[in-house]
């Protein structure tokens, strides 16, 4: 802590302060120069600009991140930081040709000389201070607006869009054309869609995929007991890689022959094992399907019991953490 | 010889057709029993003519080997066939072979179908692809009838697509649209193999390339004179 604290005030120290070195009484190696007032002027608006333009990427970002003023911002605010530089080295900086060449190997005088030369070449600089906060402004800036898109990895702020489906206790389950799923029109080996009755299809957490199973198949873990209604198991139909519909099924016509059922996502071939709780058996997807408790009514239609057991769609840190809302 | 002509005859007679069901029985014995009257193949009680004629006829039955995905081959002779297809389906009650009508689809339709149901593993084109665990075949050898069979069937791993998932009518499309799939409209001209967009325009750019190439050697040439 306290260490962190001398860091701190030590990198001030150095990024603002005047570090009043007790030169030696040795001629200058640079010539003085007069101070050009304009030229830093122009450096620094440009350094302004940038600013301007980086602080304009976060705003392009946080109002929706059309790609297109996200790229012309943080390139206006690159080129605007080019310029600045530009400027400082052909008008601030004073230059001189070296003759001779680096010292091959290591002097302390040679390297006091370069320190001094370096030192001296800034001399030309009449407002250091606010060159150095300009400096620090526009790092500042452009570095915010580069960690911006860190908040794309996942919603921190709003997560209702995530976790907030149309699934309710009791809610029927209908098809593309709003018919309800009767328990005898789900088959073995076949697969199907299933929405919602009287809600948006649109939704990411609406479509299900549906699959019937020989009952003494299942293997559902614990937490997930009771989630299927007689063999017919109910997932989220969105991948939980990177959100494609899962629209494949394997169904083998003869085991152990075969390789076992699976739910498999067209885009990168995520595979899950729809026996077992829709846990990952192959593929790039990072956790399980999400699973909605379904039952048979007393009329045979196929009704939710409850909301899935995890989040719906394409995962994000810390996705484990949540649960939809009941 | 007359003796033997005769006897020939009463063979051609029983084999072709006098009585199918005694002939596939004999047949069914020799090439079937030996995994499906065990435990290590699917019992064919009640899957229909349907199931026989599609197996037998793409050549996927009878299989070499227990193990192997079946593929496409040579094929039992057609009266062969005709008397295994009878037996298997005096086994039990089941589905008979269906008569689809491409001709009745909408191609536009049928592509429509193929790229919700079936793309996702036969490709587009229906090229053939792979999934974990099989290889989904390329259907440019199928005929109308097995394209419907292997519908309703799902052999291997493919899932089964029930009359209610896909009706025949909506099948007739699917199948107008396979058909024409072979022979694809390709705009701009070559297919390349129909394999994408980004090949295709890989070989633009190889083409495009050497004739820059050429017309900067050819420019060069003359500034140089």
């Amino acid at each position: 802590m306290r260490r962190g604290r001398d860091l701190a005030v030590a990198l001030l120290t150095l990024l603002l302060g005047r570090i009043v070195r007790p030169r030696e009484s040795r001629g200058r190696i640079v010539p003085d120069a007069p101070g050009n007032t304009s030229a830093e002027l122009v450096a620094l608006a440009f350094l302004a600009l940038a600013s301007f333009a980086a602080v304009g990427f976060i705003v392009a970002y946080a109002v929706g991140g059309n790609t297109q003023y996200l790229g012309l911002s943080l390139g206006l605010s690159l080129v605007f930081v080019a310029a600045a530089l530009i400027v400082t080295a052909r008008k601030l900086v004073v230059a001189e040709e070296l003759e001779e060449d680096y010292p091959p190997e290591e002097h302390v005088v040679e390297q006091e000389r370069v320190e001094q030369i370096v030192e001296e070449a800034g001399d030309g600089l009449t407002r250091r201070r606010l060159f150095k906060l300009g400096l620090l402004g526009t790092g500042g800036a452009l570095g915010l607006a580069l960690l911006t898109p860190v908040l794309s990895l996942g919603p921190f702020f709003t997560t209702k869009y995530y976790l907030g489906t149309p699934w309710r206790r009791g809610r029927r389950l209908v098809d593309e054309n709003g018919k309800p799923w009767h328990a005898d029109a789900i088959e073995r080996d076949d697969f199907y869609t299933a929405f919602p009755e009287g809600a948006n299809p649109e939704e990411l957490g609406s479509p299900l995929v549906l699959v019937r199973l020989p009952p003494g198949d299942l293997r559902l873990p614990a937490q997930l007991r009771g989630y299927d209604a007689g063999g017919i198991v109910a997932y989220s139909k969105i991948c939980t890689h990177a959100g494609c519909a899962i629209s494949m099924y394997r169904a083998p016509l003869f085991q152990p022959a075969e390789p076992r059922p699976a739910l498999v996502c067209p885009c990168h071939y995520s595979t899950f094992d729809p026996a077992t709780g829709g846990t990952v058996i192959f593929g790039p997807a990072g956790r399980p399907l999400p699973m909605l408790p379904i039952e048979v009514d007393a009329r045979g239609f196929l009704r939710a019991k409850g909301n899935f057991d995890g989040p719906v769609g394409p995962s994000w840190w810390g996705v484990r953490m949540w649960r939809p809302n009941p | 010889m007359q003796r033997r002509l005769i006897l020939l005859a009463l063979f051609v007679v029983v084999a072709t057709g006098a009585a199918p069901v005694t002939t596939g029985k004999h047949l069914y014995g020799r090439y079937c029993a030996q995994c499906h009257d065990a435990a290590n193949a699917p019992a064919l009680r009640g899957v229909g003519a349907l199931a026989a004629d599609f197996y037998l006829t793409t050549g996927y039955m009878p299989l070499p080997h227990l193990g192997v995905q079946p593929r496409r081959g040579r094929t039992l002779e057609a009266a062969q066939i005709r008397a295994l297809v009878a037996y298997v389906a005096s086994l039990g009650t089941g589905p008979s072979i269906p008569n689809p009508h491409p001709e009745r689809g909408n191609l536009a339709r049928g592509m429509q179908l193929f790229t919700d149901h079936c793309s996702g593993c036969h490709q587009v084109l229906a090229e053939g692809g792979y999934v974990t665990g099989a290889v989904p075949p390329p259907l440019g050898a199928d005929t109308p009838t097995q394209i419907a069979e292997a519908v309703r069937i799902g052999p291997n791993v493919m899932p089964k697509f029930t009359a209610r998932a896909i009706s025949s009518a909506q099948l007739d499309s699917i199948i107008r649209y396979v058909l024409y799939a072979r022979h694809p409209d390709d705009r701009g001209g070559w297919g390349i193999g129909h394999i994408g967009p980004v090949p295709e325009g890989l070989v633009t750019w190889f083409i495009a390339v050497a004739v820059l190439i050429g017309v900067c050697l050819g420019v060069g040439r003359r500034l140089r004179a």
